[in-house]
């Protein structure tokens, strides 16, 4: 499966973050999704993930699909076992969300995301 | 008792050994040709116990508690089918990277960096942190088996070893969804075709803490590391095996610089072959004592006798008199390190330090409690492996009960003598007899695997100690029954005649006292037979004497005699010739008296 890029290029801000604002306001995410073929539980969490990035992280996201089964050798080096699986790259700490995606409130606490 | 029942169970499991390598004899897989395909492992003993060892195209479940060595034999089944078997195999680490898995095996010889450059070898660790870890639906574990299928598909993997499995089960949430992805982890390796061992850790009351067991139904080896009286043993044991007869005991394990080895390692040999060639056993006596040439080569000799009867000074005779031959010889000291031995031997006239610097003779003097049994049988299993003795010396055999117990350690000797026994090597033990029982008794009971059984004991009388020897038992040859006297002089052993006597064998000054006696009895005995030839002779020269004056006697009576008869013949000549001259005076007729005579008458 083709890797999916959607890179956002506006309102990016580098500058220091003011800890009184919400976290979440100026954050640039780098975000990995792996998934093992075009099961339907990989579409449902390929197509809820870019959903949420859309709704909530516009233009400050940077999520890549992987599709083991073209690239196996990235099972390996990202240290993936379940499938699908979402890395929060950065910003720190490291997250892995594992499933297809529907618990919807997990997300939001793992990406810090306020609703 | 103890024994006949382990001697038992290992008969019938090498019975069962015998029929299934007869039928194979001269192949390297040797399963049997229509049954289940096994994969041989390539692990010392394993392939015996599980007679060729695991199922091949299937997982086996390996289950033990922590350090019982799961990770290791994981480990040696993928480098020796690698080595040995040119199937390359893939390590999947849960526990360990693969920097320190490559560490921790270095010590045994395992290089695993080199198998990985040469392709033979894929480590792949899978690292899960929990904490990191987010369920947000419902997930599989598809990434693993692309992972792995991936890793297996890289080397052209026949063989997979996935250690620890369960670590899953504390990484991801939903054990439910977990369980089912194992059921098919497990069917999708079967796919695949390849051999995996799936190791696990045991749990309470059940073999593995998750149950694995269940999914895994092919095989299941349970491996334990028991510590009893402060001394640890391994143990394998199989505990199903789906499709193929198995041994159902629990094997001993060791693991040593040469990886694992699980006994009985003997179980290869088939029919021991008996010589008929008689060995010297150091103390020509001895050997006189039995029939006259000392015993069988590759037979089983036990020297048993309490404390101090000389046991080890024996079992040193039987040693030199094997460097002699110019064959070589190891000694197991267990009591007496090399030096001190040496240095005892030579206060009883036996050198032996040329042989040890010649190399014919090797000392392994050990502690027993250093190891426990497993470990001294491998070592000594080393040992012979690597000087070739013809001559295996264990003083004493004793000594192994504290390294285990008394059925541990007597089915150990059976096993050593057995071994020993298939590979023509003379086995000499010494068994020391504690005061109290029969000396007709080992602690160890391995009586029935002796051949010749040599006892000595002391005998006490007149307030001294003194050592007789005798033959208990010596199989296939006639041997005497005569209880020898036992004595170690500076010149080495003795061995002398003892007296009977009415008050039982008599030994040391007793048998002096009784010897001094013997040749004072022959001492007078001689006397008198001087005396009677004395006799004899002064009786024959009055004889001869008498013979003469008799002899002188007839002698002058002869010469009287003939004179007399001398002096008649003499006279009766005389009377003739005055007849004659009478009747020549008288002119009678000229012819002679007659007729002169019967002129007369007419």
């Amino acid at each position: 499966m083709k890797s999916k890029k959607a890179k956002a290029t506006d309102e990016v801000t580098t500058e220091a973050v003011d800890l009184t604002q919400a976290p979440e306001s100026n954050e640039y995410f780098v975000l990995r999704l792996y998934i093992a073929g075009l099961s339907p539980r990989s579409t449902l969490a390929v197509e809820r993930i870019q959903r949420i990035c859309d709704l909530y992280l516009a233009g400050r996201y940077e999520l890549t699909v992987i599709d083991l089964f073209v690239n196996p050798e990235m099972a390996r080096q990202a240290q993936i076992v379940v499938a699908p699986t979402l890395i929060k790259q950065s910003p720190s700490p490291k997250r892995l969300f594992i499933g297809d995606m529907s618990d919807e409130k997990k997300i939001f606490l793992g990406l810090n995301i306020v609703v | 008792m103890v024994e006949s029942l382990i001697g038992g169970g290992h008969v019938g499991f090498f019975r069962l050994k015998e029929r299934l390598i007869s039928k194979t004899v001269g192949k390297n897989n040797y399963s049997v040709p229509g049954n289940l395909p096994k994969c041989t492992t390539g692990i010392q003993g394993l392939d015996e116990i599980t007679t060729g060892g695991l199922p091949q195209g299937r997982p086996t479940l390996v289950c033990g508690s922590a350090g019982c060595g799961k990770t290791l034999l994981g480990i040696e089944f993928l480098v020796r089918g690698a080595t040995l078997f040119n199937e390359p195999g893939v390590f999947i680490a849960f526990e360990e990277t693969a920097e320190e898995l490559a560490q921790n095996v270095r010590s045994l010889g395992f290089d695993l960096e080199a198998l990985i450059e040469k392709k033979k070898l894929a480590v792949d660790y899978i690292y899960v942190e929990r904490s990191e870890i987010e369920e947000t639906g419902e997930y599989d574990l598809e990434a693993l088996f692309i992972r792995l299928g991936f890793a297996i598909d890289s080397i052209g993997a026949k063989r997979i070893v996935l250690d620890t499995l369960e670590t899953l089960f504390a990484g991801l949430p939903s054990p439910a969804i977990l369980r089912s992805e194992l059921r098919r982890l497990f069917r999708w390796l079967k796919e695949k075709g390849v051999t995996a061992i799936i190791t696990a850790e045991r749990g309470s009351g059940s073999f593995t803490r998750h149950g694995l067991e269940e999914y895994v139904s092919d095989c299941v080896l349970l491996l334990d590391h028991r510590v009893d009286g402060q001394i640890s043993t391994r143990r394998l044991r199989i505990v199903k095996y789906r499709g193929s007869s198995h041994g159902t005991n629990e094997f001993p394990f060791l693991i040593d610089e040469g990886g694992i080895s699980v006994f009985p390692i003997t179980s290869l040999q088939r029919q021991h072959e008996a010589s008929s060639e008689r060995i010297s056993i150091g103390v020509p006596a001895l050997d006189a004592m039995l029939g006259g040439e000392g015993v069988y080569r590759g037979s089983s000799v036990l020297l048993s006798g309490t404390a101090g009867v000389g046991k080890t000074s024996l079992a040193c005779h039987a040693a030199d008199a094997c460097c002699r031959r110019g064959e070589r010889c190891l000694y197991i000291a267990f009591e007496e390190p090399e030096a001190q031995l040496l240095r005892n031997m030579r206060s009883i006239g036996l050198n032996l330090e040329p042989w040890v610097k010649k190399g014919l003779l090797r000392f392994h003097a050990a502690r027993p409690t250093m190891n426990g049994l497993e470990m001294h049988l491998a070592s000594i299993h080393k040992l012979v492996e690597g000087l070739k003795p013809s001559l295996v010396i264990v003083d004493p055999i004793t000594n192994f009960i504290s390294s285990g117990t008394v059925s541990e350690a007597s089915s150990m000797m059976m096993r050593l003598v057995d071994y020993l026994k298939a590979r023509q090597i003379t086995t000499l033990l010494t068994n020391l007899n504690r005061n109290e029982g029969a000396l007709e008794h080992t602690e160890l009971d391995i009586s029935s695997t002796i051949d010749t059984w040599l006892l000595l004991r002391d005998m006490e009388l007149n307030g001294e100690r003194n050592r007789g020897l005798y033959i208990l038992k010596s199989r296939g040859m006639s041997h005497s029954n005569q209880i020898r006297e036992f004595l170690l002089t500076d010149r080495g052993i003795l061995l002398t005649e003892v007296y009977l006597g009415p008050d039982g064998v008599l030994t040391g000054s007793a048998r002096l006292a009784q010897e001094a006696k013997e040749m004072a009895t022959a001492a007078q005995r001689n006397q008198e037979i001087e005396r009677k030839r004395g006799e004899l002779s002064r009786r024959q020269q009055a004889l001869e004497a008498q013979i003469a004056v008799l002899q002188l006697q007839f002698q002058t009576d002869k010469e009287e005699m003939e004179r007399d008869i001398a002096t008649e013949q003499v006279y009766l000549e005389k009377l003739e010739q005055g007849r004659q001259e009478m009747a020549f005076s008288r002119k009678a007729e000229s012819n002679g008296a007659p007729g002169s005579f019967k002129k007369v008458r007419k």
